[in-house]
This record gives C-alpha cells, structure tokens and sequence, in this order.
C-alpha cells in the first residue's frame, strides 16, 4: 500500500520544542502518525505535545524503539542533526530544513553512502502515506489513500498535483518530496524503483525541475525497467538560464538542465509527458483507465505488450 | 552571490594563488596612477562587471603607456558593455581593474565546483584556455579532463598531477601545478564557494601559473559563516527591483513579460510562469513568497510587482492548503488598500477556509477575479492583461 513509511513507523522528531517543530508535530499527531519522542538537546526529561522528549537521538531510539527521524532544525545545526540521527542507525531520515549549505551536504552525502540510513530531503516537504502516516509539513487533507505515486522536488506544486489526483477519486499510495536542493539523499532513481517494486503502486506522477540531470537518469532507468505508466511534467519551461529559481538547485548552468532536455530524456523513455501542470491529475486519469480497460479484454493487453515492446 | 572579477583574485591571493599584479579603479586617472605603479610596458584594462566574455564585448584592452592606459579607461568607465552574457541590455561598467600584462606562453581552463550527481567537488581542466567551457564541452567533450574530490581527504598530489600532465604541461611547471591546485581546493572549501572558475590560467614564459582571470561564486545558504562577504555585494550589478525583494526575504526574478506572478513555492511558482506562457500570455517575474505567504510579505510583494512598468495584470496563485484562505484574501485586499490598487488582480487560492476567503475578495470593492484553479487563473490573467493594454 505505499513505500517508506507506514502506520508502524515510529518517529523522532528533531527539533520537537522549536516553532515550526512544534507547529507540524502536532499536525502530524493529529494525522495519526506515531510521534514516540522529541529530541532537543538540554531539553531531556521534559514532555511536549504529551511527547517525551531526549538530549540524544540515540537516547531517544534506545527508550522508544524509534525507526525514522525528521528534522526541522535551523540550517546551521541541520547537517549535524541528520549525521546524529545516521549515527543513531535510523532507517529514514527526513530532513525539512531549507538553506542548509551545500558543502554541509557534500560531508553528510559522503557519510550517508556507507551508513543504512536513507535520507530524504533536505528542503523538502517530506514524505506522506496517506490515510497511514505522515512525515512531513504537507497538507494531510489533500491526500487520498489509493494506487498512485508521486515524487517531486517541488512543495506547493507537488500539493497541486495530489489535489488534482485527489479530486478525480485517484488516490495515491505514498507522495516523496525529495527536495529542491542540489545535493539530496533520495533521488528520482531511487523514488522510482520503489514504486515500481510496490505492488500497490499502479502508476507514478514524476514531476520535476530545471538543473541538474536526476529526471534524465529516472527517464534511462523507466525506458529499461518500468512498466508501470508514468506521468512526467518538468517545471520551467519558460525560466531563463544562469538564474537560480527559489531552489537552490533550479538553474540552467552550461546550457545544462533545461526543461526541454529534460521532456526530451522523458519522452524518449515513453513517459507521458505534460506541458501544462493542470493536465497532470487528467493524464494520471487516463493512463490508469487505459490500463484497466487493457486487463478487461485480451485484444487491448495485446496492444499494451507490443507497445512495452518497442520501449526497449 | 557573485563577486567582480578583482575581488576573486584577492580572495584567492590569499590563499597562496598567483594572480598578476593590479589593482582596482573607478576613475581615468587612477588607472594612470595604477599603469605607472604597475611599471610593465603593458598593462591590461579590464572592465568589472558581473558578466563573462567581456573581451569581445571591447571591455578588456592593453595599453602601453599610463597616458593610454587613462584613455583607455575613459572609453570604457561609463560604456554599456554588451557582451553574450549580459543580454542585449548590457551592463554599465563603474570599475575597472588595471593589471601588470604577462608574457603568455599557453593558456588553460580550470574549475571546481559540485557535481551534483556525484555529490562530490570535483575539478575540470582543459588546454583550452579562454573558451567557454560549455563551447569545449559541445564540440570535443573527451578534451575536457575531469578529478573528482574526496571530501575528507581534499585535492591529492597525485590528482593535481593527473590533470598537469594531462593538460600536456612540462614536468618544472607540473611541480608549481600541484600547490597551485592546492590553494585552489581550500579557496573553494574555505570562502562555501559555487564555483570557482579561473579561465584563462596561463603558463607564462619563465614557467609560472597565473590566474590571469578568475570567477569565484559564492553559496548563498553558507553566507552566514563568512559576514565579511556581504562588503563584497555590488548592489549596481543587481536588477533594483531584485535588490528590494531580497530585503524582505522574497525571492524575485524579474522576467520580461506583462503578467506579474505572486506564488507560494518555488517549483509552483516556475509552473505558473510555464502555464501563462502557455496560455498565451508572458510572466513579468518569478516571486515565491515562502510557503507561509504571511500578511507582510503579501503587501511587499504586491508593492515590488506593481513597480515594474511593463505590469499590465496580476496572477495570484497560492496552495495554502495549511495556509488559511480567510487570512490570505484579507492580507491582499489590505495590501491592495494601501497601494490603491488599481490594476487587475486574479486570485486563485487553496486551503482551509477557501470560500470564506473568496467572499472577502469579492466584497472587497477591488477589482479582483476569483479563478477556480490554476488553468482557469492562467486564462483569465492572460485575457486581463491583454486588453489592459
């Protein structure tokens, strides 16, 4: 039914007593997903939000058995927050903080490569099965349980999607946001293969951004070994080159990560593609009628085979 | 942030990288005072400004006497330099660097920078001194020698040798390479830089590397480990209107079009740009407010689009979701009473309490358009700005 994250998750929050903290712990609480411990340092032995809370992440895993941490400490502190909960040996590490600097990320990416820990983020919403668990600063109410999965560096454009979804009764088995910075833990690569490893992911919205070439890399591995349909939409058309988009990784460099390059790489792997960001929930729509409406008579499966056929 | 062109040298001086002697100058006798300082036969004036390719665009001459070298500075302090990086629009120079000239006998491409894929520093090299990298990279992709760094142990000796002998240097210039790598990596891990870009380095003819340019970009979100940095801002290379957003922690990009854009998000907010355009109309700007969209930022941000002449209409389009609606639409309709606003406003908006906040739009007396969605909000601003015309 989704990926990562479920009802048995148990989650640290680090940065529990801070505002924004605070503020989403409870929203999250308030989803049902099991918040079993805060962590700020000094802070030990108090309770907020009835939630008990440690100097220590390993503290904290050691007295709740917590399996996934996120972060929402300030951007100094961000890098060493998600190295201690590595160190902790949790499983997830979701990390919300913005503006953390990129050489910070370049040390925690070279430790995180031979820890178990998968990080998600930073700069990102976070990570939501819906009508399970949450992990993240999403709005719970948009979400809908169902079949589709979504994955995308963007916040607000990835709640437009799942609005869209939500509104045409289509349901989504866990929405990733991996986040908008240019160096994250968990790719489109790696959002991808566990969709299409999830046998209750039926079909996958990929929506991605200028800079970088992760949605190209996606598109190589989807032309090869996904089956499932996938709807790509990329946004930035219309941004100009050497200028960095809000997120820090949003820029053409080079002439490098334009949205063009990007739709090229996706249709090629016979992604369906979108121009316009209000067509992604009608073209999710389609492709899954379509794909049932193949199951239902033999002649259509037929044509489905041939054409996974020429994918290849 | 990006620094001019004398400022990354002195920031890598200090770090032990050779550059050519020079100094910096904003008026035609200083840079006299500075040629006859200098005292070489040759000195190169050098337009500053925060744009590459400035030798073709005529801001980078020699000058063999201090007298040409003021007459030179007098052409081109004051000049619009168009060059393929500042757009058609150019750039006005206000400074100049005046540097000893050297004795070229090759010149090379270095760089480091982040490779993001990797995750890792990784430093690119080509023989190809004074071409644009991405030209290089276009037409002979394998000339381009590339070393990724290790982040705990930095650029190694080996590796400085690597990319020397394969840039076809002699073994006495290979041995001066490796510090020069050297200093290079820790100026890059040092300053949080970007990038650090010096095209050319040349070998001169006694056998030396000079950084004989240098572009050095700086991490925004490391700023705040370096608050010397910020002395370093030349706030006349910045688009005003851009300069004003940043005050409010409002990221702005003014764009060329007639329909200015208020989003929350950044990728929303490079959706919206995409939708207008494809339903006809052009963006005036990008602007995310932050996620949050509180009252403040509503109202500077209505302020800095209204400012922008070429603004016909306005697409509001924020995903609350946790946002309250109610409490966005009265945030406009304030902002909208204060600046008296007169220009249409279309606002599509999500989130709790969306149809109260509606109701406020529409009893507010302002000419504002409610759209049901993003689609029905990009058509409806386009029509608006259309006949606004």
């Amino acid at each position: 039914m989704s990926v990562l994250l479920d009802k048995n998750t148990r989650v640290v929050v680090q940065g529990l007593t801070g505002r924004e903290g605070s503020f989403h712990a409870q929203q999250m609480l308030e989803y049902g997903t099991k918040v079993v411990a805060g962590v700020t340092p000094g802070k030990g032995g108090m309770k907020h939000l009835d939630v008990p809370i440690f100097n220590t992440v390993a503290d904290a895993v050691s007295a709740t058995r917590a399996n996934a941490s996120i972060i929402f400490v300030p951007p100094p502190f961000a890098a060493d927050a998600i190295l201690e909960a590595a160190d902790a040996g949790l499983p997830l590490i979701v990390c919300i903080t913005e503006g953390i600097p990129t050489l910070d990320m370049v040390r925690v990416a070279a430790v995180l490569k031979d820890s178990k820990s998968r990080l998600i983020g930073p700069n990102c919403p976070g990570i939501i099965s819906p009508g399970l668990s949450k992990m993240g600063i999403m709005p719970g109410p948009i979400h809908k349980q169902g079949h589709v999965g979504v994955v995308s560096r963007s916040g607000t454009l990835t709640y437009e999607a799942v609005d869209q979804l939500t509104r045409l009764g289509i349901g989504q088995s866990t929405c990733i946001g991996i986040g908008g910075d240019p160096i994250i833990g968990t790719t489109f690569l790696d959002a991808v293969r566990l969709f299409n490893d999830d046998p209750e992911t039926r079909a996958i919205v990929m929506i991605g951004e200028i800079g970088g070439n992760a949605e190209e890399v996606a598109a190589a591995y989807i032309k090869k070994h996904v089956k499932k349909p996938v709807v790509g939409f990329i946004a930035g058309q219309t941004a100009p080159p050497g200028r960095r988009m809000g997120h820090a990784g949003a820029i053409i460099s080079g002439g490098q990560g334009t949205a063009a390059d990007k739709y090229v790489a996706m249709r090629a792997a016979g992604i369906h593609t979108v121009q316009s960001p209000a067509d992604i929930g009608e073209t999710i729509a389609k492709v899954l009628g379509k794909s049932k409406a193949r199951s239902s008579s033999k002649k259509k499966s037929a044509a489905k085979s041939k054409r996974r056929g020429s994918r290849k | 942030m990006k620094i001019h062109e004398y400022q990354a040298k002195a920031i890598l001086a200090k770090f032990g990288v050779p550059v050519p002697r020079g100094e910096v100058v904003f008026k035609k006798d200083e840079a006299s005072a500075a040629a006859q300082r200098l005292g070489t036969p040759v000195v190169v004036v050098k337009a500053q400004i925060h744009a590459g390719g400035r030798g073709k665009g005529g801001g980078v001459k020699l000058a063999k006497s201090p007298d040409e070298a003021a007459k030179l500075a007098e052409q081109i302090l004051g000049m619009r330099l168009v060059t393929p990086q500042t757009g058609p629009e150019g750039r006005i120079v206000r400074r100049l660097l005046v540097e000893e000239g050297l004795d070229i006998k090759r010149e090379l491409y270095l760089s480091v920078l982040v490779d993001r894929a990797l995750g890792v520093p990784v430093f690119m090299a080509s023989a190809a001194g004074g071409m644009e990298i991405e030209e290089v990279a276009k037409k002979n992709p394998e000339a381009i020698l590339r070393e990724t760094i290790h982040p705990v142990t930095g650029v190694q000796p080996y590796q400085a040798r690597k990319l020397a002998f394969g840039l076809g240097l002699a073994p006495e210039v290979v041995n001066a390479a490796v510090p020069f790598f050297q200093s290079l990596y820790r100026a890059f891990t040092e300053t949080d830089a970007s990038l650090l870009e010096i095209n050319p380095c040349v070998v001169t003819g006694d056998g030396r590397l000079v950084a004989l340019d240098a572009k050095v970009n700086f991490d925004d979100n490391a700023l705040y480990r370096h608050p010397t940095f910020k002395d370093l801002r030349d706030l006349e290379e910045e688009s005003p209107l851009e300069v004003e957003a940043s005050k409010f922690k409002l990221n702005y990009i003014k764009l060329d079009g007639t329909i200015g854009c208020m989003v929350n998000g950044a990728g929303l907010a490079m959706a919206t740009m995409d939708i207008i355009k494809l339903s006809g109309g052009s963006p005036a700007n990008f602007l995310d407010v932050g996620g949050g969209a509180s009252e403040d930022q509503v109202k500077n941000a209505f302020r800095i689009l209204l400012s922008d002449p070429e603004v016909r209409a306005v697409f509001v389009n924020i995903f609350g979701g946790i946002l309250r609606c109610d409490v966005l639409a009265s945030g406009v309709v304030n902002a909208a009473k204060e600046l008296k606003l007169k220009m249409p406003v279309v606002v599509r908006m999500e989130g709790t309490n969306v149809e109260q906040g509606k109701e406020i739009l529409r009893n507010s007396g302002f000419n504002f358009t409610v759209a049901e969605g993003m689609r029905d909000g990009a058509q409806k601003v386009v029509k608006l700005a259309g006949s606004a015309r």
